[in-house]
């Protein structure tokens, strides 16, 4: 009993320190002060600025684009490649695995920087026109799309493809209709992870994003080094905002996974 | 040409030729030249002579490793308790523990960095301490997942087994557990020791101006000297590859992204 | 006198928080040197009776002795108890060497002392040299020496055995039978081993305990246990066997199966009974001369004898015979008094079989029956393309899949009103039982439910049975 008493008393410690910082600040994104610590009265005002900033209007929905959209080519490209990958020769197979685990392992700052060197400098790619941007954030994703669509086709059942082919189905339709639809729960996992990749994203979006484009991330780091108390507490609303967004979802997705075991039942 | 499932490789094949391939060959030839693109070790013997980058590596290597030990002796505990509990709507919690990965990093790192200010007044007293504060929150979850996960699938039997045979729990852990854990515990290290070296923006925020080695790729990028930005990178990426190779984890699965999802 | 029971379980409970009983008033008695074999189907607490036996799990009531002392509530590895485990539990991290010295360093062994232990274990087992061999090098069969050898290494007083063989395919698992029976008779020590399986209980034991539902439902020599069940489980989990639920009717005489028949056992008349009978006891004769009358419906040839099935009514009777039959014959069935055993119902629960249909409905008699299949069946579930998969993932065979469903006599309502009841038939039997009567109705599915009831009803009146869904109890049983 002393022990299970004790095991809760830590990991209550331990949520409370990962969570207290985020809670603090969506307290105060509800008051006027500019400081943790200095009390004042309930306001809405940040988030009035939030919503009313053209500058931070756009922040928001280029990043919401831009990873929405580089996750849609990552998804695609990284799918198909592991579908082919899959059912390479074995050494094609191996090479082309072993290429995608090095964006994975390497770190994002060496990733972004030679990116920026072969398109920008190299090839003499203008940053403006969005094409290292958009690179890189597929870079970064397809790989991850890769591995979790990977273990589906390997877990998938061989013969189904046969079988479609020996019922009449060109191997094209075949894999469309039997092929993709067995690893959907990969696609869409892959998806999920390159929206999250790219919204996360700080380092390769610094090295290959235009000068008057920001994200999220790029953002705030600026917005922290100046001294613009407005925008610095907006940010605090912001904040917020994912946080709910974030603790709505978890909670879908768990509504959801229960339903669906109860649905379960004849 | 006839459509067969090996064709759908090509295009990715290509994808990864020309940008992760061809990136690492660009950058190994600016390494090793210089502006007049001439073939030169200078950028190589420049950095390891220059005792400012030795201090940088150093520097970094310090705060990689007391962060990477912070978060280890934070996520183990909390990993081995979650795995052991019989909870019952663990993974409910254990999804509580990783959720904050969902949110943007750099708003995470603000609300430290305003706690922290409001606790220490000014962050310029302790910029090592709060860099390493700073990369422990954000680093933590991924720290946490793979420990929780290797643990977790550990055949309870094991643990009964070593019981049986006359281990007490502290002897089972230390003979049984531990070592088992050992593969979650390396590939948390990796998750966490590598990031910590090169994040330099969790510096930057947290108003420590010392360099680490992200920090100098930063400056030559923002300096636009691309060849000695490049033997940075290259060096870093020996550094990954080491480190890789002595983790044995280059067969790794999809750890990144599975702490992410 | 000496105490010479080894291991004494008394009055050993074991419940969980949420109510259910996985172990319920256990005892027994285990001598020095015994093997005993806990039998029983999956769930039914003999590996919660082990597990606390080991000290994994604690009665939530009751006590465990061992050598007469109360070992109850001590930790697994203060007993001088070893286990073998279900899916063996080496270590993977260490060589086989370090895994059977495992135990003897616990205990500070000095180290050449050791070594010399785990020779002799290794050659015990008939694996020499395999000391630094790396446990993922093993097959299946070597790795279950493995554990047997780690277990034994440490000279315990008692070694439980968790279900050992039942990763190991059909050839091997009849060689270590031999082999473990083997070694009990050489090393003298005292066995402790679950199985599921009765054939393997039946080659190994000394002593049987058959456990259902938690509880003892019978302990004995194999001999006992398969020639006199004490109940209708006993008789159904162990060989095969025909089982009716029946009345006596006069002295020696005892109606089930839709036939009136002379048996050895004399129990009072209108008295409710279990009635087994082995499927080789039944002879199959020309119509009029056998007791009940039927038609052969299936035949399958195994070998030594054929396995034939007679219907008659709504009663089916698994037959053994070495000579053949034909499909569609109208055969009589007789059978010896000492072929019938019988077993006074310990209660009157009225049990009889369901159908499942192509919708995953229960049907019975033509009626539907509203309740879900996938909460009868424990862990099953339906997958996209329509089939139901048990728990383990096999899919469930519905053509060959009943559920015994269980009906106390006082939750079923009888009434004149033909059609609203789930079967009918004619009172056949009525006794007054101070409170209430006691009929026995004689359904046309020639099969009999008994029914309390307030009101009195007159012999051979015609009544339709009415079973309220909630008052049903739906047991699935995989069947061999």
């Amino acid at each position: 009993m002393k022990k299970k008493i004790g095991t809760s008393v830590f990991l209550c410690i331990m949520l409370l320190v990962l969570y207290l910082p985020i809670v603090i600040l969506a307290v105060y994104s509800f008051t006027d002060a500019t400081n943790i610590g200095a009390i004042r009265g309930f306001s809405m005002h940040n988030y009035v600025t939030l919503f009313t900033t053209p500058e931070l209007l756009e922040m928001i929905g280029g990043t919401l684009i831009l990873a929405l959209g580089s996750a849609v080519l990552a998804t695609f490209l990284g799918t198909i490649g592991a579908i082919g990958s899959f059912y390479s020769k074995k050494k094609v197979n191996a090479a082309i695995s072993t290429i995608n685990q090095i964006p994975v392992i390497n770190a994002d700052v060496v990733t972004g920087f030679s990116i920026c060197i072969l398109l920008v400098v190299v090839l003499g790619v203008s940053k403006d026109t969005f094409v290292p941007l958009v690179i890189g954030h597929v870079t970064l994703c397809a790989p991850f799309v890769y591995l979790s669509v990977m273990p589906k086709i390997r877990q998938m059942d061989s013969s189904l493809y046969e079988a479609a082919l020996d019922l009449g189905a060109t191997p094209f339709g075949a894999l469309t209709q039997v092929v993709i639809p067995q690893i959907v729960p990969g696609i869409i996992s892959g998806f999920g992870l390159a929206v999250t990749l790219s919204l996360d994203d700080y380092f390769i979006t610094t090295y290959t994003k235009p000068a008057t484009f920001n994200t999220i991330s790029t953002y705030v780091v600026n917005a922290t080094k100046g001294s613009q108390t407005t925008i610095k507490t907006a940010l605090w609303a912001l904040s917020t905002i994912i946080f709910a967004v974030v603790i709505l979802f978890v909670a879908i997705v768990n509504f959801r996974t229960v339903k669906k075991e109860e649905a379960q039942d004849v | 040409m006839k459509f067969s499932r090996k064709t759908l490789g090509i295009p990715y094949s290509v994808f990864l030729i020309l940008f992760v391939v061809l990136p690492l060959v660009v950058l190994f030839f600016y390494a090793f030249t210089n502006g007049q693109g001439q073939f030169t070790f200078a950028n190589l013997t420049g950095f390891f002579t220059d005792p400012n980058a030795i201090g940088t590596l150093i520097y970094s290597f310090a705060i990689a490793a007391v962060t990477t030990i912070v978060c280890l002796l934070l996520a183990y505990p909390t990993a081995y308790l979650l795995a052991m509990s019989s909870l019952k709507s663990k993974s409910v919690i254990v999804m509580i523990f990783v959720m904050p990965m969902w949110i943007n990093f750099s708003l995470r790192i603000t609300a430290m960095k305003e706690i922290l200010t409001f606790l220490e007044g000014n962050l310029s007293m302790y910029p090592f301490l709060n860099s390493v504060i700073g990369m422990t929150y954000d680093f933590l979850p991924f720290m946490i997942l793979p420990i929780y996960t290797t643990i977790s699938r550990l055949d309870g039997a094991l643990r009964e087994a070593a019981m049986d045979l006359g281990a007490d729990e502290r002897s089972t852990f230390l003979t049984v557990t531990l070592p088992l854990s050992v593969p979650g515990i390396i590939s948390g290290v990796s998750m966490v020791f590598l990031p910590a070296m090169t994040n330099y923006v969790v510096l930057d925020m947290m108003n420590n101006s010392t360099y680490i080695m992200g920090s100098l790729i930063g400056s030559y990028f923002a300096a636009y000297n691309w060849h000695a930005g490049s033997m940075i990178a290259l060096i870093l990426l020996g550094l990954i590859c080491l480190f890789t190779l002595l983790s044995g984890s280059g067969e790794e699965d999809n750890q990144r992204g599975g702490a992410l999802l | 006198m000496e105490n010479t029971n080894i291991i004494e379980l008394k009055h050993v409970t074991r419940s969980f928080e949420d109510g259910f009983n996985a172990v319920t008033d256990f005892n027994l008695e285990v001598k020095r040197g015994e093997f005993v074999t806990f039998l029983g189907p999956s769930g039914c607490g003999k590996t919660t009776t082990l597990r606390m036996i080991a000290g994994f799990d604690l009665p939530t009531s009751g006590e465990i002795l061992l050598n007469g002392r109360s070992i109850t509530d001590l930790p697994p590895y203060r007993r001088p108890i070893n286990t073998v485990f279900q899916r063996y539990a080496l270590f993977p991290h260490m060589n086989i060497y370090d895994n059977i010295a495992y135990g003897l360093k616990q205990k500070k062994t000095p180290k050449d002392l050791i070594e010399k232990k785990v020779k002799k274990v290794l050659s015990l087992v008939d694996l020499e040299g395999f000391e630094r061999r790396n446990v993922s090098t093993l097959s299946g069969g070597q790795q279950q020496r493995i554990a047997i050898a780690r277990a034994l290494v440490n000279e315990p007083e008692i070694l439980l055995l968790d279900e050992p063989l039942g990763a190991l395919d059909l050839k091997m698992r009849q060689e270590m039978q031999y082999e473990l029976k083997d070694m009990h008779d050489k090393l003298g020590i005292t066995f402790i081993y679950v199985t599921h399986d009765q054939e393997e209980a039946l080659t190994m034991s000394d002593k049987i305990v058959v456990m259902n539902e938690g509880r003892v439902q019978q302990i004995g020599t194999p001999e006992d246990i398969y020639n006199e069940p004490i109940n209708a489980f006993v008789a159904d989990f162990i060989g095969e066997s025909n089982i009716f639920n029946g009345i006596m009717t006069g002295k020696c005489k005892v109606r089930f199966g839709g036939g009136e028949f002379d048996c050895v056992d004399d129990v009072a008349e209108g008295t409710h009974i279990t009635a087994v009978v082995r499927p080789e006891d039944i002879e199959i004769t020309a119509p009029e001369k056998g007791i009940v009358q039927g038609t052969v419906t299936n035949v399958i040839f195994k070998g030594i004898h054929y396995e034939i099935t007679v219907t008659a009514g709504k009663n089916e009777y698994e037959i053994q015979s070495t000579k053949n039959a034909a499909v569609g014959n109208r055969v009589g069935l007789f059978v010896e008094p000492d072929g019938i055993h019988i077993m006074i119902a310990e209660d009157h629960t009225n049990v009889f079989y369901a159908d499942i249909n192509k919708d995953f409905r229960l049907e019975y008699n033509g009626h539907k029956i509203e309740t879900s299949v996938t909460k009868i069946i424990t862990g099953s579930r339906r997958l996209e393309d329509g089939s139901l998969v048990d728990a383990q993932g096999d899919v469930i065979d519905l053509n060959r899949t009943r559920i015994r469903v269980e009906i106390q006599p006082e939750d079923i309502e009888m009434t004149d009103e033909q059609d609203t009841g789930l079967v009918q038939g004619n009172i056949s039997n009525l006794i007054y039982q101070g409170d209430h009567y006691s009929y026995v109705i004689q359904t046309d599915l020639e099969q009999d439910f008994v029914v309390y009831d307030e009101d009195l009803w007159n012999m051979g009146d015609r009544v339709s049975l009415i079973m309220p869904l909630d008052k049903m109890k739906f047991i699935y049983n995989r069947k061999k």
